[in-house]
Parts: structure tokens; C-alpha cells; sequence
């Protein structure tokens, strides 16, 4: 489902915190259909980025557009799913079914002073079908594994059928055998229903045989391509774009460097 | 009990108040202990406390002021102070929980001061401090039942927002949500409530009957759904009980009500210990 409607495009962004760049002169464009991995080291800016197109931050200098529109007065975000680093997202002691968490990503899309929709419980049902978790609906969210809260949260991002699901770090605490899984719901995702996805991870080993592009970011962007011309790079040129500390990324995320 | 219920006004008032309020204030109570605001109760209701002592101090001055309910100077101190502490929570980004303590004593120091220049305590401050059986005029259950009514619609109006800024702000942020409306909206119906309930509970007391009954209810309830309807439930429980026992035993209703409360949390505790264990052991 490649074409070459833009999602996200994104031109000469720069993202300052005080004087520091951490993101200077981003270029990116994201069309619909695309899997992009944005890939980078700890403090790279991976996180900001994603804030800066889920509106969590302000943008500064620069054009980014969503849908066509300016993020400024963009107001379609039922069209984008988002799916945050898990540890850090919610209390777990909160006391919720995965049933209502799953149908408040259908908020947005009911809108303010209305009632959920008298469906929402086939919604949820469906939404849940698709991350297999549908026997899970009555359970407390807070019982759930870490790797079945991410599908979850997976679900709630996909009930409103958004057009992008955007994901924040999404394997982090999940076992290595459940990632293989979770990647091929993803590609599911993609493929059946030409879902966009842009996913951020320091990861780069698992994700190079799934996704279809591939940003390497490190304050600016290094290279942006689809898999093949990544391939095509060899690893001495790849290092140079990846940065000196790309040995160094697994033992650090363990202090979570990569928040801003 | 019941046939005095029906004979003396002041039982009426108090009850129906009672009930009201062990209805709103548990619910709102729910939203306040999952956003870890639970101390924001109790510098909003000390804030009122200062409202009400204003009250009392301008009637000293200028008579005629007696006529305007002192709830009405609670509310609008208890809203103001709600505002000021979501002020302050801007001002100090990495410090948020800083504002409640300063809002708290500062109106606990202003309260002190309109106390002291209003001549000291009166048996009317004591009954706005620890909640009674006997003050709750009619006029006062008017205000109540007419703000309970506006907290219950606008709860409503926003639940889902509400709990989606709740479980989880930064989902709630990237669905575009208004989260700094919502949230405002949420403050000022907590001050409002806190306000309202100060006769029958006290303001010493009023953010246990938030917080308490929801303690409880936590520990039992598996969905949302249900630890409102649990909070409810402890709450009135605790109320009316309170109440009952207030009034045959000439105590103050705070202190009943909120000893009742803590005592239900408790049960819960030990209710889900033992399960717990026996559990392990069977």
C-alpha cells in the first residue's frame, strides 16, 4: 500500500531547549502506507520529535505539516494514534478494566459532552480481536503483563481507526520472544489495513527486516530511506551515520537517557 | 430518630444534606485520589475556612452583612484558591506539588487573622470547623442541592475526558484533548463541593470524606465503574451512620462521619488481607 500522499512532512525543524538544539534542520517526509523506524541514540531527539508531531510540544522554527495541514490549526488528531512508552504512561494502580481504557481512545472521536457510542462495545471487542487480548477485556489493566498492556494500548490507539499509529519506544519491557509477535501485528497493521506507522526505537537489530523505511536521527536526521538503500550503505558509512555511541545504546537505556 | 426526622426541620436539613453530599463528595473523590491531588481537598478546604472567617468578621463590621450566607464567601475563597494553586503549578513546573502547601497555609494564616480580629472562636466557627447536626438552615440545603445538581451534570458532561486525563495525560494530550480546561473545570467543581460540604462534615474533616471512602473502594474494585459506585457507597454509609450516631450521642457529625469512614477503610484492608491469605494457604 505505498503511495505518495504525505502523512507527516516535515522541513527545516528545529527544536531548541534554551539554547541547545536537539533537533536542527529535520527534513522528513512520511506518505501514507509508509513503516518508518526512526532510529538514534539516547538524547538524540527521537522522543522530541515525536512530541513535536503529536502536538505535545510546541513547535518553534520550521514547517510541519499533518495531512496537508499546518500543526498550528490542525484538529484531526482522531486521524493519529499514539502509543507511549508504557513504563512511564499511567498509574497501575489505577483502578480500570482494559474495557474502559480500551474504549477512551474512542474520546476524541465521540466528542466533548456525548455519550460513548452505543457500539462502543463491539468497537472494543474488535479493536482487542486484532491485538488478541479479547478474553482480557474484563481484567484489571493493572494485572496485565507489561507486554499485554502494550497491546492494550495498542488497541485503544486503533479504535478510532486512526490513519497513523505513532509509537513511542513500544518494546521496551517486553520479552525478546513477545517482540517478534508484536512486530507482526504491526506489519498487520500495515499491510491489512494500510495503516501508517512510525515507530521510535534505539533498536536498530530487530526492526531493519520489518519496516519499509528508516530514519536515522541524531539531532538532525543522518539518513532517511527505504530498507534497500539502507542496505546498500556499508557498515563503516552506517556507523559514521549513526553516531560513535551506537555500541553504547543498550547498556544505557536502562537510566532512560532517552526522555527529554 | 425517624419520627424526630419528621418532626424537627434541622434533622431534615441535615440528613438530606448528608445525603447529598456523601454522594458528590466520594465522586468527586475518586477523580481527586487517581490524580494524586488528594492534598489539594485539604488546602481547598483550609482556603474556605479563611472565606468563612472573612465572613464572619465583615458582619462584625458592617451588620448587615450577617444576611449573606457565609457559604457563599467559602465558595468563592474555595475557588479562588483552587485557581491560585493551578497558578502556582505553572509557575513552578518542576515543583508542582509545591502550590498546595502554599495556598494551604496561606489561607490558614489569613483565616487565623480574620479568626483573631472577629474577637475568637464562636460556637459558629466550631460548628464550621468539626460539621453539626443543628446549622444546616434551609436556605443552606437550597445552595447545596443546587450546586450538587450543577458538579453532577458537568461531572457527567466531562467524564470521559476526565478519565482519559486521569489514567493517562499525555494519551489524553495527543487525542487533542483541552487538558488545562478539563482540569480547570474539574478544580473549580472540587472547591465548590468542598465549600458545600463543610456544614455537615467540617472543613477540618470534608477531604477525608473525599478521600477515605475512595482509600476503600480502590482496593476492592476492579473497574472504574465500580470504585465510583464503591466510594458512593462507603460514603453514605459513613454519612448516615455518621449522622445517626452524631445526634444520639451529641457529637460533633465530622468526627463520627469520618471515624466511620476510616473504619470501613480498614475493614477493607483486613477484608483483603485475609483473602489474600487465604488464598495462599487454600
Amino acid at each position: 500500500m505505498k503511495t505518495n500522499t504525505p502523512v507527516i512532512e516535515i522541513n527545516h525543524l528545529d527544536y531548541r531547549y534554551d539554547y541547545d538544539f536537539v533537533l536542527e534542520n529535520i527534513q522528513l517526509k512520511v506518505n501514507k502506507g509508509d513503516f518508518l523506524a526512526i532510529v538514534g541514540p539516547n538524547g538524540s531527539g527521537k522522543s522530541t520529535l515525536l512530541r513535536l508531531i503529536l502536538g505535545l510540544l510546541k513547535k518553534q522554527d520550521g514547517q510541519l505539516l499533518l495531512f496537508g495541514e499546518q500543526i498550528d490549526t490542525f484538529t484531526g488528531w482522531d486521524k493519529i494514534g499514539f502509543v507511549s512508552q508504557k513504563a512511564n504512561s499511567f498509574n497501575t494502580g489505577f483502578p480500570a478494566t482494559v474495557y474502559e481504557v480500551v474504549r477512551s481512545g474512542l474520546t476524541k472521536k465521540t466528542g466533548m459532552f456525548r455519550f460513548y457510542p452505543k457500539d462502543s462495545k463491539e468497537k472494543v471487542l474488535a479493536a482487542l480481536r486484532s491485538v488478541d487480548m479479547e478474553e482480557y477485556i474484563d481484567r484489571n489493566i493493572g494485572e496485565l503483563s507489561g507486554g499485554q498492556q502494550q497491546r492494550v494500548f495498542i488497541a485503544r490507539a486503533i479504535i478510532s481507526n486512526p490513519e497513523v499509529l505513532i509509537l513511542d519506544e513500544p518494546t521496551v519491557g517486553v520479552d525478546i520472544q513477545r517482540v517478534e509477535v508484536f512486530y507482526q501485528l504491526l506489519n498487520r497493521l500495515n499491510n491489512e489495513r494500510g495503516m501508517t506507522i512510525v515507530i521510535v526505537t534505539h533498536d536498530i537489530g530487530t526492526i531493519t527486516d520489518k519496516v519499509s523505511h528508516i530514519a536515522f536521527l541524531n539531532r538532525s536526521i543522518h539518513f532517511y530511506g527505504t530498507i534497500e538503500e539502507m542496505k546498500r550503505l556499508d557498515n563503516e558509512v552506517m556507523s559514521f551515520f549513526y553516531g560513535h555511541n551506537m555500541h553504547l545504546l543498550t547498556s544505557n537505556y536502562e537510566h532512560g537517557g532517552a526522555r527529554v | 430518630m425517624i419520627e424526630s426526622l419528621f418532626q424537627f426541620e434541622f434533622l431534615q436539613n441535615a440528613f438530606i444534606t448528608g445525603i447529598i453530599i456523601g454522594i458528590i463528595a466520594p465522586l468527586l473523590g475518586v477523580f481527586i485520589v487517581v490524580r494524586k491531588l488528594a492534598l489539594i481537598a485539604d488546602a481547598l478546604s483550609h482556603v474556605t475556612l479563611s472565606g468563612i472567617a472573612a465572613s464572619l468578621l465583615i458582619s462584625k463590621w458592617w451588620v448587615p452583612f450577617a444576611a449573606v450566607n457565609p457559604l457563599y464567601t467559602g465558595m468563592l475563597f474555595s475557588v479562588v484558591g483552587a485557581l491560585l494553586i493551578e497558578k502556582l503549578r505553572t509557575v513552578y513546573k518542576h515543583y508542582e506539588e509545591l502550590a498546595i502547601p502554599i495556598i494551604m497555609s496561606f489561607g490558614v494564616g489569613l483565616g487565623v487573622i480574620f479568626i483573631s480580629l472577629a474577637n475568637g472562636f464562636t460556637t459558629d466557627l466550631f460548628g464550621y470547623l468539626f460539621g453539626s447536626v443543628s446549622a444546616v438552615s434551609r436556605t443552606d440545603l437550597y445552595i447545596v442541592i443546587i450546586i450538587s445538581v450543577i458538579v453532577i451534570i458537568t461531572i457527567t458532561a466531562i467524564y470521559k475526558e476526565l478519565f482519559v486525563l486521569s489514567f493517562d495525560e499525555e494519551h489524553g494530550q495527543s487525542l487533542g484533548l483541552p487538558a488545562k480546561l478539563i482540569h480547570f473545570i474539574f478544580i473549580v467543581t472540587v472547591a465548590l463541593v468542598i465549600a458545600i460540604s463543610m456544614r455537615i462534615v467540617g472543613i477540618l474533616l470534608v477531604s477525608a470524606l473525599m478521600t477515605l471512602p475512595v482509600a476503600a473502594s480502590i482496593r476492592l474494585a476492579k473497574s472504574f465503574k465500580q470504585a465510583i459506585i464503591y466510594s458512593i457507597l462507603f460514603g453514605e454509609l459513613s454519612v448516615i451512620g455518621g449522622l445517626i450516631s452524631a445526634y444520639y450521642l451529641d457529637l460533633a457529625p465530622g468526627g463520627t462521619i469520618v471515624v466511620i469512614a476510616a473504619g470501613i477503610l480498614l475493614v477493607t484492608i483486613l477484608y483483603k488481607k485475609l483473602r489474600l491469605n487465604f488464598k495462599i494457604v487454600g
